[in-house]
């Protein structure tokens, strides 16, 4: 098992722009996109899978470490960026993993690009409007509460604290801000969604495509997983009990096990 | 020296007639820990327009009292100013007095999408009122950007560009064509333009940002400090002065403005009494919850930083915009309200409220206009004070305190922006700028003045 301080820090260009990646386990290539509050760091899922895999995480312009990219104002702008970066790194057709916002992402470079994903995992996405409810706003709340939103048992959940080292130190403050400030100027309005996903993946996603989503999730609401479904053929909906919008760290063995089975 | 007065026009219910009212608003308020977001549930028409009416005879009476100035400014979904659209305001000043300047501090550019629309609105405003319009504009508070839809990542572009758009539409001839990073026009010719040229005289209220300070004295606005501390205050001037000098410019008392906090009555026990007030509702901006005040890339870095600071410290968890009213008991809210007011003894001190009688605030406000030395002067007058105390209030201030104030302007050399245009004064490359606060009088004593 990979252990967290075996993850090592690259540094990349993309284009004119600097591109934070980090890098742990052996193995097979497996892309992660981060959600909108950054990276949340090395957790016991990143170890399992690590075991057969190595986890490429890219920590998205102006999120923290990696600076901002003045021309990335949007979330197609970003996925593009991305694109290029699988492209460019000869990683492409990879095997990917996105969570919330980088659910949004990886649908978003799968939709314009059909050869760049071998197998899609998303987990709770946001990019798609759900037909009841609405996205949690991140953007009202701190991020603090917003995070403890994002799990249906924060006293029950071993690896929330590791979310926020169980307080909020100075960097992780501003490490917030600036993933709110980026997400903000990627997904203000409409808000975290684009009306034309479902349209643009309709018939365009050949990649094998799990889609993952805790039953309590009261961030994304749970309806969006069916048009999700239906706008990607072929894809396979896991529901997983008991969970809010993290089911990785609220469920992990579940959450394991099914992308394990699922990327083979 | 411009003197002028401020309210930022309540929503409110006089304590002495309507104490049930007055408590329960300021519990819910307080509840909320915020004027912004407080459900407008609370709001009663009857009462809104009854206070609009007031807010503007107090005003258009205000001119006849002799005031140079009648100052207005514009905030969104709060109790605390019933302002939330400062132009409609403005408009019926135009018509309704003759001689006094309409100040407007200020446009909140940023939430209004149509920047066109501004300068259309404006230029109405300046022509009806025969020139006598003085536009402002603000960045509008974090929680004026979450009230209106407008990106707070964008907050200073969006400011920075709409301005310079609408002073562009004002100035060059149309029709022409404006693209920008955020502002899009494809055909510029607004018809209705203002009187004044090459435009209406532009001064920007602000807080403590070091950003907007500097962006004005390139600018060559005056910069109006909203009843900041005086010690930041002399700061922001000194640093205003230093970026005139880099400009070529000698900064003057015509560069800078102060808003100052007062009350004043008869009796020295009844105007303490109605200046502490001014606390009512935790006193506006100083009881706002982070998320509302700090929205997602809103601040600069550097602010940031300071603020992650203090986030470290006091880690305050907020609560989500949709769970409003707190579950305090009303003996718990007593104790907050208590524990606001306790700060009314240091307020006092501090000079961030002058109350009393003409004879109390007139060495006070002395020494306020000794350290700042500012060329643009107002009276604050807010917190839930019956008609009768305010109208009171304004004819003691124009009676008795704003002769004084003029002689102490006289002495001090005080020029305003109408008598020496705001950077028109020229400094040799290498000259050290004179500075134009005095901050060695901050310590001064004002008693038996």
């Amino acid at each position: 098992m990979a252990a967290k301080d075996s993850v090592r820090e690259e540094n990349h260009s993309v284009g004119a722009e600097q591109l934070i990646v980090m890098k742990g386990g052996s193995g097979k290539p497996l892309l992660v996109l981060h959600e909108e509050l950054g990276w949340p760091g090395w957790m016991k899922w990143n170890a399992a899978l690590s075991e057969r895999r190595t986890i490429v995480t890219p920590l998205f312009p102006g999120f923290g470490k990696t600076p901002r990219a003045e021309w990335v104002v949007n979330v197609r702008d970003l996925a593009s960026f991305l694109a290029r970066f699988v492209r460019e790194q000869g990683l492409a057709p990879i095997d990917v993993i996105g969570f919330s916002l980088g659910g949004w992402l990886a649908a978003e470079m799968a939709a314009s690009d059909p050869n760049l994903f071998s197998k899609i995992v998303l987990v709770a996405p946001v990019g798609i409007r759900p037909p009841e409810g609405v996205i949690m706003d991140l953007f009202t709340v701190p991020a603090l509460v917003y995070l403890r939103e994002s799990v249906r048992d924060a006293a029950n959940t071993a690896e929330y604290a590791a979310l926020y080292d169980g307080g909020v130190s100075e960097a992780q403050y501003e490490a917030f801000e600036d993933a709110r400030a980026q997400t903000a100027l990627l997904a203000w309005q409409p808000y975290m969604f684009n009306p034309s996903l479902p349209n643009l993946l309709d018939g365009t996603v050949k990649a094998p495509t799990l889609i993952v989503w805790g039953r309590d999730d009261k961030v994304v609401p749970i309806s969006a997983a069916a048009v999700y479904q239906k706008s990607i053929t072929g894809s396979k909906l896991v529901t997983i009990e008991g969970a809010g919008h993290r089911p990785e760290i609220e469920k992990s063995d579940q959450f394991i096990k099914e992308v394990q089975n699922f990327l083979g | 020296m411009h003197i002028m007065w401020f309210t930022e026009r309540q929503y409110h219910y006089d304590p002495e007639t309507e104490a049930a009212k007055s408590d329960l608003l300021e519990n819910q308020i307080l509840r909320n820990r915020s004027f912004f977001g407080l459900p407008n549930k609370n709001f009663d028409a009857e009462t809104g327009s009854m206070l609009l009416n007031q807010y503007i005879d107090e005003k258009v009476y205000s001119e006849d009292l002799g005031f140079d100035g009648l100052m207005l400014n514009e905030h969104h979904g709060t109790p605390f100013c019933l302002g939330s659209v400062m132009d409609v305001e403005a408009a019926v000043l135009a018509r309704a007095t003759k001689r006094a300047k309409i100040v407007l501090l200020g446009n909140p550019v940023p939430t209004v999408a149509n920047a066109l629309r501004l300068a259309e609105e404006l230029a109405m405003i300046d022509l009806l009122s025969k020139g006598r319009l003085v536009p402002g504009w603000v960045r509008g508070a974090g929680s004026e950007q979450l009230a209106n839809n407008a990106n707070p990542a964008l907050n200073r572009e969006y400011f920075e560009e709409g301005v310079d758009f609408i002073l562009k539409a004002w100035t060059t001839p149309g029709p022409f064509r404006f693209e920008g990073k955020h502002f899009h026009f494809r055909f510029v010719n607004p018809w209705v333009l203002p009187l004044q040229k090459p435009h209406p005289p532009i001064w920007i209220p602000g807080l403590v940002s070091p950003d907007t300070v500097q962006w004005c004295a390139k600018k060559r606005f005056p910069y109006i400090a909203l009843a900041t501390q005086l010690e930041p205050t002399v700061e922001l001037w000194n640093m205003y002065t230093d970026q005139a000098a880099r400009e070529g410019y000698q900064a003057g008392p015509e560069n800078f403005g102060y808003l100052q906090p007062v009350f004043v009555s008869d009796n020295q026990q009844r105007a303490e009494e109605l200046g502490k007030r001014f606390l009512y509702g935790g006193a506006f901006a100083h009881f706002a919850r982070p998320e509302w005040m700090f929205p997602p890339g809103y601040n600069s870095k550097e602010a940031t930083k300071r603020l992650a600071r203090l986030a470290a410290g006091a880690n305050l968890p907020g609560k989500p915009i949709t769970d409003v009213i707190g579950e305090e008991s009303d003996a718990e809210i007593e104790k907050l309200k208590q524990n606001v007011y306790a700060t009314y003894d240091k307020t006092r001190e501090q000079l961030q409220m002058i109350a009393g009688t003409p004879d109390y605030v007139i060495p006070r406000l002395r020494k306020v206009l000794e350290v700042l030395r500012p060329g643009i002067f107002s009276f604050w007058l807010d917190g839930p004070v019956g008609a009768k105390d305010r109208m009171r209030c304004l004819e003691l201030l124009a009676r008795d305190v704003m002769p004084a104030l003029r002689e102490t302007g006289q002495q001090l050399g005080l020029v305003d922006p109408f008598q020496r245009r705001p950077g028109s004064v020229p400094l040799a490359a290498g000259r050290t700028a004179e500075r134009v606060a005095h901050p060695d009088m901050l310590s001064a004593s004002v008693a038996g003045r």
